[in-house]
């Protein structure tokens, strides 16, 4: 039989506001264990939360992006249940009536587009963390995290494969940034996501029952889990057996999941409006600034990259799904007045590949985008090849700033000097009779040869296209 | 509406509430009783009408995005039962 995959996603965005979404204690990462967790992140009798008015203003340009509704009013409700890291035995969420309601997102699946809907965007409190291990069978609880303010963005179950839900993250990962909304550190567990998953025949109509996958803090293991739970779900049912609507987390050592617990209902969670809380009302004006407040969004700039410097949409997505990669690209290619496709591609290869390999995030790249403005311009004016540019870059890398200074300093200058090539040029030629006679003789491939041997001689520095020229017509002379 | 007694105990164990044998008729009674009162209420015809969410004609109030408290750690750890390395301990809860 042919299955097909269902996948919705519940991604966890907490907010990047300076303190809670209900008190005034810091949410910055890292501090020592519950120094940031004040009274009423503690549910200490009596006390009130207040609510963040950045978090309402985060939540908004959210749900103004993704073409949205945002609720002129909702209202914040209690989810019960107990677990040692909420310690008022509730969270704070918004049930009924969210924030944000109804809008979708794009994602590019090879050439094609498909909407993925977005069902709805609703605030949130965060819950400590537990730590299960050392403490002579107890558990330490860390409140620190409790009450950071996070925005649960609930998609439509339109995904059909792992690489669909990948590419709506990532997407979603794009956009909070460009918001300026979320940080979208995964190790951080700033950006989480929770995975339903769920198979049926193909050309059924009904869901088949779904797992809730959870614990999935990178792309790579939203992917893999995924995959793993789709082959279980199928094996179980194709050997006669039902699938059972459980939680189960990902385990990335072993690469499994296994069952957590039996999902509950949302009616075990007693959510109830919280009466601690009035209803939030959201004003048109306060809406109608926060839309002036949007920044280019990455879909627009996308566009704007393919049309106003005639890019691919490929190059253009890859420059825009990360606003400082675009913004690193724009200001290097404004400085270098160059091709943008050849500042695209340094950014895309040579640039990328080095940030990867050192694990750096582009704002902090060695090479500013002026530095390598500077490089681009001498590729444009034919100081140096492409090739010898590489060696210009790597010196740059190690704390070179200046690539002139690079290229006088190594002697890396281009030889235009057309005598100085041609002479290269006989000298290769002359000293290489075989492969003269075997060229000649209709081994047209020994081209490359002869242009490698003369870019050797040059140590690299002929122009290439010069010495194209001259070999194709001394090899052709006779 | 009558609940059964599996779902009483469910409801308690959701509310983390010990009951005994004894107690559960009495509690599944009353139980019961809140439900048909809710039951009467829902034949009211309520559509048009908008849900309450709060008794007060009021809305939130929001405060500025400032961190405006101070580290009380020791404090608030002095009348915690045990505590380790900064930690609240607690009995193990693995699910």
């Amino acid at each position: 039989m042919e299955w097909e995959t269902v996948i919705g996603l519940e991604v966890h965005a907490q907010l990047a506001t300076k303190s809670k979404i209900f008190s005034g204690a810091s949410t910055a990462y890292g501090a020592p264990p519950n120094t940031q967790a004040c009274a009423v992140d503690l549910g200490l009798p009596g006390v009130l939360p207040v609510l963040n008015q950045e978090a309402v203003y985060m939540a908004a340009k959210f749900g103004l992006a993704v073409n949205a509704k945002v609720s002129p009013r909702s209202v914040f409700a209690r989810k019960n249940y107990f677990y040692p890291d909420l310690p008022k035995g509730y969270q704070i969420s918004q049930y009924e009536l969210p924030i944000v309601e109804g809008g979708q997102l794009t994602i590019e699946m090879d050439e094609a587009e498909k909407t993925i809907g977005i069902t709805r965007a609703h605030l949130e409190e965060d819950a400590g963390k537990s730590l299960h291990e050392d403490f002579q069978g107890l558990s330490g609880i860390d409140l620190n995290r409790a009450g950071t303010p996070l925005l649960e963005i609930v998609s439509e179950p339109d995904m059909r494969s792992a690489k669909e839900a990948i590419a709506y993250m990532k997407k979603l990962h794009s956009l909070v940034r460009y918001l300026e909304i979320c940080d979208g550190n995964m190790q951080e567990g700033s950006f989480r996501c929770d995975a339903n998953v769920s198979v049926r025949p193909k050309g059924q109509a009904e869901f088949g029952t779904r797992a809730e996958l959870k614990n999935l803090n990178s792309f790579r293991f939203v992917e893999r889990a995924i995959n793993l739970e789709v082959e279980r779900q199928i094996d179980i049912l194709e050997s006669g057996g039902q699938v059972s609507q459980e939680t189960r987390l990902y385990d990335a050592e072993k690469n499994e999941t296994r069952s957590m617990r039996a999902k509950e209902e949302a009616n075990d969670y007693r959510y109830f409006p919280d009466p601690d809380l009035l209803p939030l009302v959201v004003e048109e004006d306060f809406l109608q600034q926060t839309q002036r407040d949007l920044p280019e969004l990455p879909d627009e700039k996308r566009q704007r990259f393919t049309t106003q410097y005639e890019l691919s949409t490929y190059d253009a997505g890859v420059l825009t799904a990360n606003r400082d990669i675009a913004d690193y690209f724009e200001e290097a290619l404004q400085a270098a007045d160059c091709e943008p496709k050849l500042c695209a591609n340094w950014v895309m290869g040579n640039l990328s590949a080095l940030l990867n390999k050192s694990n750096l995030e582009i704002t902090q790249s060695p090479v500013s985008a002026a530095h390598l403005a500077g490089m681009l311009r001498r590729i444009a004016d034919n100081t140096i090849s492409g090739k010898i540019a590489k060696q210009v870059f790597e010196a740059m890398w190690e704390g070179e700033s200046n690539a002139d200074q690079v290229i006088e300093k190594q002697g890396l200058k281009q030889v235009t000097n057309s005598s100085k090539i041609e002479q290269m040029v006989d000298e290769v030629i002359a000293s290489n009779p075989k492969q003269l006679a075997d060229y000649r003789s209709g081994k047209d491939k020994l081209f490359g040869f002869f242009v490698g041997q003369v870019m050797k001689a040059s140590k690299g520095k002929a122009n290439p296209a010069q010495v194209n020229e001259l070999l194709k017509k001394k090899l052709a002379e006779n | 509406m009558s609940l059964d007694k599996t779902e009483v105990e469910k409801i308690a164990h959701l509310a983390r509430i010990s009951l005994t044998e004894e107690d559960i008729p009495l509690y599944t009674k009353n139980l019961s009783d809140i439900l048909n009162l809710v039951e009467q209420m829902n034949t009211i015809d309520t559509s048009g009408i908008t849900p309450m969410a709060h008794p007060l004609d009021a809305v939130a109030r929001v405060r500025p995005d400032v961190v405006s408290e101070t580290d009380q750690r020791d404090h608030f750890q002095s009348i915690a039962t045990q505590v380790e390395a900064g930690l609240y301990l607690v009995p193990k809860v693995i699910e």
